[in-house]
């Protein structure tokens, strides 16, 4: 393999240069040492985010297999931006005695995943996704199971594992029927035989339903609840955001590149799930008591709403998703933040703990209530732009009952984040959650959320280079 | 950096001066000394403003300033101001120091207060320097959401239940406005070209009339909510009434404003067609506002509720006075903002003020209350006569001007609904009186409120700084009204040249 081959594949590559060391670290260092692993898992992975950003050539290997240009460089960029968050976010929780033998096992899974995600987001024949998919979706089974002691814990994979493994059928049997009537599995050449016959909508459905999982839309959306609930909080949080964001990115470039053919098939599927995952999710997300199972419901909505960049084919969709979800990264990552910091701290997760929240730690209030405004879409913070975005991309292929029909959703949204906010501000406590302070790495990934919050919406270039990036149907 | 946005950066470097500084008496000290620098700022500018008319400049808006901001979306950061922003923000300046002194008193995380009060004046100041649809639907948004917090930790009564009902109700009015700019950003190019949301760049094109059919109700009611335009107007009597003083003052002194001019400037002056086809529907509804208002307020035991009402009616008229389309009845409207935004803001300053001593709004538990506390019971008094429309102050010159101008449509139609707005005078005359008569005339009803001590300096301060106001307007109106006027020209021109009637 030349240098400039390693150069093309190096964020799959380093990730597997990664793993290992940090599985030869786990053998090498004695017991006592167990901590630093995360450490050395955090930095090794802050360089590797760090070399996905320097410039490199595009091009396909293995034959037109694996495919790199400048857009899913960005997206793999964009994701490996979360992840370092994800990593620095769960590194206090992993200094719990009943996780200390397990560090290098949690890094481990994380990046294979992560490798997973890299290989689907690169691909360019069909077993190839295929391939990226399970193992971006496998180990996080595992993950997911993680308190192996808890129940829920338990179920949580064992719900994951099973619906995930139904919907992979599902999207097998409609790639059989896409190579029974193209008789390929590359990309291109699919693209190209495509024909818009009944056979070929039946698979492209069976598809969707299978990407409708991943990215957890309405009807598909139902593992998502337990599972976030029984989850570890970082667990949860890296599923309602990486996976999801793959997922989205993936089914984004498919539906643009392999399946412009049927736009207007995929259009109205799109129409009517979005809809749907909008107003369901927002439906129950007004119920929930559990946090988890709140910021659940709540990444269901957000769903629905980027199915709007996805709806019009255009290069602006395109930008808008990808912006909308760096920006969804660190609002929902910074939500996700403080229900950790707490839930590390006293165990309690549910709305009424948070009661008086602001007169015990204001700061942990304040940032909670700007990610809840991020992801509500309030300006002057970043969620605002995102949102504005998506609703002009669909708005300019004139979906404009749809539009107005997702802003309707996001006042939903608004009452009851509101809740949140008003638990924490206006509700008094006669047991409110001590004051309490942070370590450093939480600190952190709390202040670089905070940071991207206000940052990326206020800071053009961003989006003008996201922008540059994308491609329309 | 130009003066416009020096409206925006002074209330950003005041926030940041509360939060930075240490006890609750510094907070009061930094916010009104930087609301106060505020105000000088209005009147440096309303003499830059009319120096430069005066020197001959005749373009439309005035200190304008573009930049880039978000290029392959053609999103700019662009102000602007004629003389119809410059009176807004005036009245906004003159608002925001009276509602500071009016809460001298807040105990209660002070710094939060002021902090959420500073800033709910910031969107609303961002938002009438915008001339750049995407920057003025950005400050809309940011002036209502501290509302919630305002309303919900620091107001009275069902506060969590008022707070939220306000919040959504006119975020529900920012979805439909949200639709409706999109809507106009992507017709304002028809022949093709780059779409713009220019507020001056798209008023020289004429939107496709397909388009304007569809997106100026959505524009109109998505700002009528916030106006109080019937049936959307339910947030208001709630929200008021369990706002605190401060808030009460600047929502329906302000915020409310933020309605009527942004249905004149963005729903009317982009799709004067559309305006024009569809104005009889929203003539009715602005004429059920007005007189149902006042009926409401008639029925009111609560003070804060009679004024919320009050407030219904006479925004209605803002609206109404808007949709007649002429140069009279248009500056009438304006003239009616800011005379009720001072007005109001003064209602609420001294029912506030009356609450914290009395501690109790219901009029019938209060009486005589002139002999106890003269100095509040006669501002109040002079109100109440500048909301029933008495010569020499300002709700006079406003209402006059929109009637004439009401009148001045030939037909029917518009004379039959103009009588009707016109018999909200004599309502608003009843239950303005009666509020009076009942609660600061005759002798003393209840002895708790025989020892009430009368207005403290900061109470002082905050009503005679709008009392001022009120008379300076009633009684030399006209260097406002031509400095609107001069304003409205083009405006008006643009729509008569349509399609005159």
């Amino acid at each position: 393999m030349s240098l400039a081959n390693f150069s093309i594949m190096r964020h799959e590559l380093l990730l597997i240069a990664a793993a290992l060391l940090v599985l030869i670290a786990e053998i090498f260092w004695n017991p006592q040492k167990r901590g630093y692993i995360s450490l050395f898992s955090v930095i090794l992975f802050a360089l590797i985010t760090f070399a996905g950003f320097i410039p490199s050539p595009s091009g396909s290997l293995f034959g037109g297999m694996y495919v790199v240009d400048g857009t899913r460089l960005l997206m793999k960029n964009v994701l490996n931006i979360g992840v370092l968050l994800v990593f620095v976010q769960s590194m206090t929780w992993l200094k719990k005695e009943e996780n200390e033998e397990k560090i290098s096992e949690y890094f481990l899974l994380l990046i294979s995943t992560i490798i997973g995600m890299n290989y689907m987001i690169s691909s360019g024949h069909f077993l190839m996704f295929y391939i990226g998919i399970e193992l971006a979706t496998i180990p996080i089974a595992a993950l997911a199971a993680f308190d192996r002691y808890k129940n829920k814990s338990a179920e949580a994979g064992i719900k994951l594992i099973l619906s995930s493994a139904l919907s992979s059928g599902i999207l097998l049997y409609g790639l059989s029927m896409i190579y029974g009537t193209t008789g390929t599995l590359y990309f291109n050449e699919i693209a190209k035989l495509f024909v818009n016959n009944n056979l070929q909508i039946l698979a492209f459905i069976f598809f969707f339903a299978g990407m409708g999982f991943k990215i957890s839309i309405v009807p598909f959306h139902l593992w998502t609840a337990d599972v976030y609930e029984g989850s570890p909080v970082n667990i949860t949080s890296y599923l309602s955001v990486i996976s999801k964001g793959a997922a989205v990115f993936i089914f984004m470039i498919l539906l643009f590149t392999v399946f412009p053919v049927i736009i207007a098939t995929w259009q109205k599927t799109i129409y009517v799930t979005s809809i749907l995952t909008m107003t369901i999710a927002n439906l129950f997300a007004i119920r929930q008591q559990n946090l988890k199972r709140f910021l659940a419901f709540s990444s269901i909505s957000q769903a629905g709403y980027i199915l709007l960049g996805l709806i019009g084919g255009n290069q602006l969709g395109m930008a808008s998703v990808i912006y909308y979800i760096l920006v969804y990264i660190f609002s929902n990552l910074g939500a996700f933040g403080v229900v950790i910091a707490i839930s590390n701290k006293t165990g309690k997760e549910n709305m009424d703990d948070y009661n008086g929240l602001y007169h015990t730690n204001p700061g942990l209030s304040l940032i909670m209530t700007l990610a809840l405004f991020s992801l509500a879409g309030i300006p002057p913070v970043a969620g605002f732009f995102g949102k504005f975005f998506l609703f002009t991309a669909a708005a300019q292929k004139g979906f404009y009952l749809l539009v107005l029909i997702a802003v309707l959703n996001t006042i939903i949204s608004l009452f009851y984040y509101l809740l949140v906010v008003k638990a924490m501000f206006i509700n008094k406590s006669e047991t409110p959650i001590e004051k309490f302070r942070n370590d450093f790495p939480t600190r952190l990934a709390l202040g670089i959320c905070v940071a991207g919050i206000v940052i990326t919406g206020f800071a053009s270039i961003i989006f003008e280079v996201i922008k540059n990036l994308s491609f329309g149907v | 950096m130009d003066i416009l946005t020096l409206f925006v950066v002074i209330p950003v470097l005041t926030m940041t001066g509360i939060i930075l500084v240490k006890d609750t008496r510094q907070v009061r000290v930094v916010a009104a000394v930087g609301m106060g620098i505020q105000l000088i700022m209005a009147a440096v500018l309303i003499y830059l403003y009319l120096s430069a008319r005066q020197a001959g400049n005749l373009a439309e808006m005035l200190f304008v300033r573009d930049i880039e901001w978000f290029k392959s979306l053609n999103i700019h950061y662009a102000v602007g101001v004629d003389g119809i922003s410059v009176a807004m923000i005036a009245l906004t300046s003159l608002v925001v120091v009276a509602g500071i002194y009016a809460s001298w008193e807040v105990e209660f995380l002070t710094k939060e207060f002021f902090v959420s009060l500073i800033l709910l004046a910031t969107g609303v100041f961002g938002f009438f320097i915008s001339i750049d649809l995407f920057t003025m639907f950005l400050f809309y948004e940011l002036a209502v959401i501290p509302m919630y917090l305002l309303i919900g930790i620091w107001g009275s009564g069902p506060k969590e239940y008022s707070a939220m009902k306000l919040t959504l109700m006119l975020m529900g009015g920012s979805a439909l406005l949200l639709v409706g700019i999109l809507g106009i950003y992507f017709n304002s190019a028809p022949g093709g070209g780059q779409v713009t949301f220019n507020i001056l760049e798209i008023s020289k094109i004429s939107m496709p009339m397909s388009a304007q059919r569809i997106f100026f109700p959505l524009t109109f009611v998505g700002f009528g909510v916030l106006g109080a335009l019937f049936p959307f107007h339910t947030w208001s009597p709630d929200g008021h009434a369990s706002a605190p003083t401060a808030v009460s003052m600047l929502h329906a002194g302000v915020l409310m404003k933020l309605g009527g001019y942004g249905a004149f400037r963005v729903a009317i002056f982009l799709m004067p067609q559309a305006a024009q086809e569809l104005s009889w529907i929203f003539i009715i509804l602005t004429s059920i506002s007005v007189v149902y208002g006042a009926f409401g307020a008639i029925v009111q035991k609560d003070l804060k509720y009679i004024n919320a009402y009050s407030s219904v009616s006479h925004c209605g008229l803002v609206l109404f006075a808007v949709l007649m389309m002429n140069q009279t009845a248009m500056n009438g409207a304006i003239i009616q903002m800011i005379s009720h935004g001072l007005m109001t803001a003064l209602f609420f300053a001294l029912i506030g003020m009356i609450y914290g001593r009395t501690h109790t709004r219901l009029i019938n538990e209060m009486g005589g209350l002139m002999k106890v506390i003269p100095f509040l019971s006669v501002c109040y008094v002079i109100a109440g006569l500048a909301s029933l429309g008495l010569p020499g102050l300002s709700g006079f010159v406003a209402e006059m001007t929109i009637f004439v101008g009401a009148f001045q449509h030939p037909d029917t139609f518009h004379r039959v609904v103009t009588i009707l707005a016109v018999s909200s005078i004599v309502i608003t005359a009843v239950y303005i009186l009666r509020v009076v008569a009942i609660l600061l005339l005759g002798p003393t009803t209840n002895e708790h409120h025989d020892h009430l001590t009368d207005a403290k300096w900061f109470e002082k301060v905050s009503v005679v700084t709008l009392i001022v106001s009120v008379a300076a307007i009633g009684l030399a109106p006209f260097w406002l009204s031509s400095m609107i006027g001069t304003s409205l020209q083009p405006i008006v021109n643009k729509i008569l040249a349509l399609n005159p009637f």
